[in-house]
């Protein structure tokens, strides 16, 4: 018989379930994500920090885990609930089972509650703070004051948190079906990548592309990167409010200054808007999931893309040099710019897919489109 | 970019007959397609030949044809119509096919018609093999390794570079009709001649087999810029070998990683691409070594099909509509998302939190002499879909939604064999499916098999294996126990599950009630869930719902006057759309009139499970206890139980035990016409006449009771529908051999025995009552003679022989049977006429078969009509008092599935075979009955040899009908003694050879082509028997045939409309 579990949120309501991590407590800000695929991406997605992650499909671990899938090196969800465990992981890539995987990384994680009813209310009342209790000594009040004595999101600097502490090269392409991953060695142009959270299928598509890719911590100054040369930046994902992160809005504000492209994901593209002088906004349940239709206001294309934000940008406060060029065909919400004078772009979603439809990977294409542009300007500009 | 300004008026071509791998979906697809564009203002032209649909009725579009679907009528249409555009795709291969028929034939362009949707070489470069393997090579996906045949030459050379097994498939066929799966030499060689013979371009593909990978598919739409979105992904439960429409399938797809999903869904929007699908769904179909994850491509389909018909079942995202759309110019940014209420655009995914199952239904019971393995050609006739929280609620929703019988897992094998009867017989179970594998897996669990093992055997995922031998497990853990003893978490737990009442009942040795009871009191009751496309992200204002054990129910139930009409279930011979038709009506006319209208139905394939047919649908299982729970939530005013068929009857009386508002007829009055022994009292006081009859409740009384009615005799199970296991017997001998082998005779289910009428003529009444005052619907006079079912039996409105007279004598006791049965509602009455005399065969106080074509031919809605009667409003306050005859003709003709079961006798009899139905309209019998031949995929006979041979009772019919052909200038031959009697008569006709007789023989003249048109008529097994390879020739040679007199001379008269001159605008046809 497995353990039970609750899960607690600040509301008030509680949810009784079973436990399928380790026993104790955790708390974070409860999210839920809609994708139907890419648990193993999602749970080890650094933007998750803090967040306790909901997933919508009712049966999660059928394809167990494995080497391969992970976002980071470890689990940064805070925690997770779902509605099913399968009795049996079934997959030809399969290395072991979630619930084992679950343990291992010391995760606390629930089951077997209505994770649907959790879902609506999330919907109805926002995004809450709540705590998993698991093990057989489990007090309701325990759980609800952790709940609620959990800080919230707004204001939280976490991209510190998940940063790497020292700066690596990456040298590995995307994973095939038929070759998993591949070492490569991109010599084409040298990218730095602030790491505010980065997940690695975005290391992987630059250096598909035939990158060098230098990845940095978060507090890395302008001037640091600027001294290795890059002939892009690039600002990654990552967890929790854009605003309080003033080194990296000040940094990337100053590299702005320069004609070296920047492009940036999520959290990076908050920023970016941040150092042109826009606001950002807590959204009531954010988006997360791998369905979410984007329109490019240009070409009145849609494309299916993976979203995973919690605060997004004010499209009102947007300044003049920066422009609107995708939106969210949800609600409305900006899902991209393009700086006007700088070869400078960001995007709220993720490109990156993993997990999700690679329909908006040619934005990748379009940042080495604009290194290129540039490197040929200043080899030209150097003959002349 | 909104819609196109230059389309005015658009063209849609239907499915036709409901056949093996084109069922009602097409139904569900067109009627959508219709309606999506009316909305937009366009003028709609429709044509197809099956009157059961409700894309055929006079408001779902403009004009609508209902002619055989034949790209010369299609001309004739459009050359009356002249649309601006075609829209071939939302009518399967049948429409298809037309599409590109008209196409080559010039007709487009002649008329400067425009195909929208798909276009001619997107159509060919999916559906021709060899353009399709190479536009896959083009994009870089694997196809299995393959050779296209156009000879059995050709097909040898292929096969000996691939070996055995190798799969078979014919170009442009539908539901793999001509395919299949050789072990061996001789199997080769065979599905190869017919594959030939049935692919239109005479070309087959001989592939590698990948016999065991997984299977998936993918439902895409794209529109005109490119815009591409997966709808939903389905995995099948069988892997590669069995027909996907035979296959138990999942949605979502549960085995895949994101990297590995992602790659499907790349290659699916690629293949898409690739094919130039320019706008619309289209479905891919992927299979996935288990063993390294390879992918391969299948097949891909450029139009709506029964997979998205389950996908927009599945999802709550109507594809059908939102293809219509994109084909008149719109991009899925421009429409909405109806199920979110239009908050959100169409152009997304569909994501879910919910499990679905189907799973197939078969009818191999009614096909003895059929190969019933499953295999590359779908043989199922319906199927059933199931939502659940858990794969395990969902499968096991479907389970007991199939109506066969089973509330679950229950047990098939017999545990006591010895081991190695056991392991062969799940050796062979288990390898070679059939229609029961998945029972099989579960008893081979029961029987201590190891997964490892099943899956050795199956090679159905693990994933799908645990799940069904932790239910094993779990039934095991019930063994031993008590059912007062379960407390309410044990209960809950079971529920959550998806074990029916039912099931726990049979595993806890107690009932049904019992365990619903103690359910209920411990308050274990069902919670319902939305669909709405978008697992709860949005808030959805359409109640699309399921059942689940869950805490959260959203069902919020409205106060309103409420009525629920139950639906039909999966679609089986004898139970098909024509119900579900009824059904539809039922709920328009109650939501027309104010009512909140509640369906509930486990049918994805429908019409009645689109989410706007009814304010509310519940997609339940048809069951006692799963339609009882929906009861006790909603409350309604009145339930409807006659429109379904015999599914929801079947429930009817448990229901009004339950305290259920059952309106309409009451289900006393049910039983009182369909217990024969109350319904013979009725009679006797009406004064009206049944055929002798007697009921034997052993064999051993039996003979005696047939002595007092006299030979020939009606023989059947009492309590059936379509005629499952009724038979004509000749003699004592014949009558022994039934009772003993074809059934089991019990007091709880006796036999009935009836004088069986020969050379009589078999009418068909539909009639409305109030209660108080009776409408005739209208009268059908059956083509063929009595004994044959009359589902199974063309029929003409109205009656093309019978006088005034008796038409009048027949009105008066139907009305009379009505009163006295206190009818409120439908009413179908089966009559016998034989000389003057009348003989009621049979009479069904509810919606017929026939009720759909009916209101086809006389413009009057009858289940509209009948559901108003049920809610109160007589036939007066409705103005529906007058019979309504036509003044032209119409002919139901019925469709067969004897091609697609090999080796099977395509007699006609007392056990209704028929999966279909067309319409023929015409100013004359003849040209409707010509139409109803053609609509159904025969040939009237050009001028040639015609062969008769016929019983003793018919040698003095023949010669008239000899006559008749002489004077047409046909030759005639026959076999010895029908030779002589038409000799005798001055006729000429040559003799030939009966196959037992030497050769050469008839058999040999219809392989040598030399017959036009065969009448033969038998009686007795052995006579049937000897003539078998005759009929069966005659289907495999497309020659034209019948096997009754009546037939003959139908088709005698039809020769005089061998070609159509005349369409008819039905919507003209009924203002007249």
């Amino acid at each position: 018989m497995p353990k039970p579990a609750i899960l607690a949120l600040q509301d008030g309501t509680i949810f009784e379930g079973s436990s399928i991590g380790v026993d104790g407590i955790i708390s974070g800000e409860v999210v839920f994500n809609t994708a139907m695929t890419g648990y193993q991406e999602i749970l080890t997605d650094p933007s998750y920090c803090r967040q306790i992650v909901t997933l919508t499909y009712p049966h999660i671990g059928n394809t167990g885990v494995n080497g391969e899938d992970e976002e980071a090196v470890d689990i940064h969800a805070s925690g997770l609930i779902i509605r099913d465990l399968p009795l049996r992981a079934s997959n030809w890539r399969s290395q072991g089972s979630l619930g084992d995987y679950l343990v291992n990384r010391n995760v606390v994680a629930i089951a077997d509650i209505d994770t649907r009813k959790l879902t609506r209310l999330l919907r109805d009342k926002g995004a809450q703070n709540g705590a998993i209790m698991a093990g057989d000594n489990i007090s309701t009040e325990a759980a609800l004051d952790a709940a609620r004595s959990f800080a919230g999101l707004a204001g939280m600097d976490l991209a510190q948190v998940v940063s790497t502490e020292n700066s690596y090269e990456w040298s590995n392409s995307t994973w095939s079906l038929q070759s998993g991953y591949q070492q490569r060695n991109g010599s084409r142009f040298h990218i730095v990548a602030y790491d505010y959270g980065i997940k690695k299928n975005i290391l992987c598509m630059l250096v598909d592309r035939g990158a060098k890719v230098t990845v940095v911590p978060a507090q890395t100054s302008a001037q640091t990167v600027l001294e290795m040369q890059p002939d892009g930046v690039f600002l990654s994902n990552g967890p929790g409010d854009p605003e309080p992160c003033v080194y990296a809005i000040e940094a990337i504000a100053e590299i702005l200054q320069t004609d070296i492209p920047v492009f940036g994901i999520c959290l990076g593209h908050q920023l970016l808007c941040l150092a042109c002088g826009a606001k950002s906004l807590k959204m009531k349940f954010g988006h997360h999931g791998a369905n979410h239709p984007v329109q490019n206001l240009d070409s009145g294309e849609v494309m299916i893309t993976s979203q995973n934000h919690g605060f997004t940008v004010d499209e009102n406060s947007l300044p003049e040099k920066l422009r609107a060029t995708h939106r969210s065909l949800f609600d409305g919400s900006l899902q991209a710019v393009h700086h006007i004078d700088r070869p400078a772009f960001s995007f709220q979603g993720h490109p990156e897919a993993s997990p999700g439809p690679h329909d908006v990977a040619p934005l990748f294409d379009h940042f080495f489109e604009l290194i290129e542009v540039q490197t040929n300007q200043v080899v030209s500009a150097r003959k002349a | 970019m909104p819609r196109r300004s230059d389309i005015k008026s658009v063209l849609i071509i239907g499915a036709g007959p409901i056949v093996i791998g084109q069922a009602c979906e097409f139904d569900y697809s067109g009627a959508q397609a219709c309606k999506a564009l009316k909305e937009e203002g366009l003028r709609v032209i429709l044509i197809n030949s099956n009157p059961a649909t409700i894309m055929t009725d006079p408001d779902t579009a403009d004009s609508v044809y209902i002619e055989p679907i034949h790209w010369k009528v299609v001309e004739k249409i459009i050359d009356k119509e002249r649309p601006d555009v075609l829209l071939p795709t939302m009518g399967g291969q049948t429409a298809l096919n037309c599409a590109l028929d008209l196409d080559r034939e010039g007709v487009l362009e002649k008329y400067n018609v425009e195909m929208i949707g798909a276009s001619r070489e997107a159509i060919d470069m999916a559906e021709d093999r060899e353009q399709f393997r190479r536009a896959m090579a083009d994009i870089g996906l694997h196809t299995p390794r393959a050779f296209i045949a156009h000879s059995l030459e050709e097909a040898w050379q292929g096969q000996s570079q691939i070996g055995f097994p190798v799969i078979i498939r014919p170009s442009f066929t539908m539901g793999g009709s001509g395919g299949g799966i050789a072990y061996n030499k001789e199997e080769f060689e065979d599905i190869i001649k017919r594959g030939l013979d049935l692919s239109p371009t005479s070309e087959v593909l001989i592939e590698t087999s990948v016999l065991g990978w997984k299977e998936y598919e993918m439902e895409v739409v794209r529109d005109k810029k490119d815009n591409c979105i997966i709808i939903c992904s389905i995995e099948n439960i069988d892997p590669m070998g069995v027909h996907t429409g035979d296959s138990i399938t999942v949605a979502p797809a549960q085995t895949l990683t994101d990297k590995e999903y992602q790659i499907m869904r790349n290659a699916s929007l690629a293949v898409l691409r690739k094919i130039g699908v320019e706008t619309g769904g289209s479905n891919v179909q992927f299979a996935i070594n288990p063993v390294d994850g390879e992918m391969i491509i299948i097949e891909m389909n450029p139009r709506v099909s029964r997979s998205s018909a389950l996908a927009s079942k599945a999802t709550g995202f109507p594809i059908a509509k939102i293809a219509a759309k994109l084909a008149v110019g719109y991009t899925l940014d421009e429409l909405q998302n109806d199920i979110t209420g239009g908050s959100t655009p169409a152009s997304f995914e569909p994501t879910i939190d919910y499990v679905v199952t189907k799973i197939p239904r078969f009818t191999f019971e009614k096909f003895p002499q059929a190969d019933d393995r499953l295999s590359t050609q779908m043989k199922s006739v319906g199927e059933v879909m199931a939502i659940g929280r858990s794969f395990q609620e969902s499968f096991q929703k479907a389970l007991r939604g199939l109506e066969t019988g089973v509330d679950g897992l229950d047990e098939i094998v017999d545990q006591t064999s010895s081991e190695d009867d056991l392991e062969d017989l799940y050796r062979k179970e288990l390898r070679l499916p059939g229609a029961n594998r998945i029972w099989y897996v579960a008893d081979a669990f029961r029987s201590g098999y190891s997964l490892e093992k099943i899956y050795e055997y199956t090679a159905i995922d693990p994933w799908f294996l645990a799940q069904i031998e932790d239910l094993i497990n779990t039934e095991k853990g019930l063994s031993g126990k008590i059912v007062d003893t379960l407390d309410a978490d044990e209960v809950r737990f079971l529920k959550r599950k998806g074990f029916s009442d039912r099931r726990l009942a049979k595993l806890l040795d107690s009932n049904e009630l019992v365990v619903g009871n103690l359910r209920r009191e411990l308050g274990v009751r069902p919670v319902y869930k939305r669909v709405d496309t978008c697992a709860a992200e949005f808030s959805s204002s359409t109640a699309y719902m399921y059942s689940s054990y869950e805490d959260e129910c959203e069902a919020e139930p409205s106060d309103r006057e409420k009525i629920i009409v139950l639906g039909g279930g999966p679609n089986r011979i004898g139970q098909g759309i024509e119900f579900d038709y009824c059904c539809v009506h039922a709920a328009m006319a109650m939501r027309e009139d104010g009512y909140e209208t509640i369906m509930i139905n486990c049918n994805p394939e429908t019409v009645s499970t689109d989410y706007d047919t009814s304010d509310r649908l519940y997609f339940e299982p048809l069951t006692f206890e799963d339609v009882l729970e929906v009861i006790h939530l909603e409350k309604p005013k009145g339930v409807i139980v006659q429109f379904g068929g015999q599914t929801p009857l079947n429930l009817a009386r448990a229901l009004e035990a339950a305290g259920v508002p059952i309106i309409g007829t009451t289900p006393d009055s049910i039983d009182l016409a369909e217990d024969r022994e109350r319904f013979q009292q009725l009679l006797i006081k009406l004064e009206l006449r049944q055929p002798p009859n007697r009921i034997a409740f052993d064999v051993e009384t039996s003979a005696a009771l047939a002595e007092q009615v006299g030979f020939p005799l009606v023989v059947r199970p009492s309590y059936v529908l379509g005629g499952r296991a009724m038979e004509i017997v000749y003699d004592q001998e014949d009558l022994a051999r039934y009772m003993k082998e074809a059934v089991k005779v019990t007091k709880d289910s006796p036999v009935l025995l009836d004088r069986f009428l020969d050379e009589a003529v078999e009418v068909d009444v539909d009639a409305i009552c109030d209660g108080e005052s009776v409408l005739i619907g209208g009268l059908m006079e059956h083509i063929e003679q009595a004994g044959v079912h009359s589902g199974d039996s063309a029929c003409s409105l109205p009656p093309y022989t019978l006088s005034a007279e008796i038409q009048q004598e027949l009105c008066v006791q139907v009305s009379a049977m009505a009163k006295a049965l206190k009818v409120v509602g439908l009413m179908n009455t089966q009559f016998a006429i034989k000389g003057d005399d009348i003989y009621i065969l049979e009479v069904n106080p509810r919606a017929s078969r026939t009720v759909p074509f009916v209101s086809k031919a006389t413009g009057m809605a009858l289940a509209k009509v009948a559901a108003r009667c049920m809610v109160g409003q007589t036939l007066e306050q409705q103005q529906c008092t007058k019979q309504v005859i036509p003044d032209f003709v119409s002919v139901k003709e019925s469709v067969f599935p004897f091609a697609k079961f090999h080796g099977v006798d395509p007699i006609l009899g007392p056990e209704m075979k028929s999966t279909g139905e067309v319409m023929g309209i015409g100013k004359s019998f003849a040209e409707a009955f010509a139409k109803g031949m053609i609509a159904a995929g025969g040939v009237i006979p050009k001028p040639g040899t015609v062969f008769l041979s016929v019983r003793d009772n018919d040698k003095k019919g023949v010669v008239d009908l000899a006559r008749s052909l002489h004077a047409e200038g046909f030759n005639l031959v026959s076999t010895g003694g029908t030779a002589k009697v038409i000799q005798v008569a001055g006729i000429e006709c040559k003799q030939v050879n009966k196959v037992k007789e030497g050769r050469p023989h008839i058999v040999d003249m219809i392989k040598n082509d030399e017959i036009v048109l065969i009448v033969n008529t038998t009686e007795g097994r052995s006579a049937i028997a000897d003539s078998y390879a005759i009929r069966r020739e005659a289907l495999m040679h497309s020659v034209c045939y019948t096997t009754t007199l009546s037939g003959g001379r139908a088709t005698c008269m039809a020769m005089s409309h061998r070609e159509i001159e005349d369409v008819y605008r039905l919507q003209s046809l009924h203002s007249h």
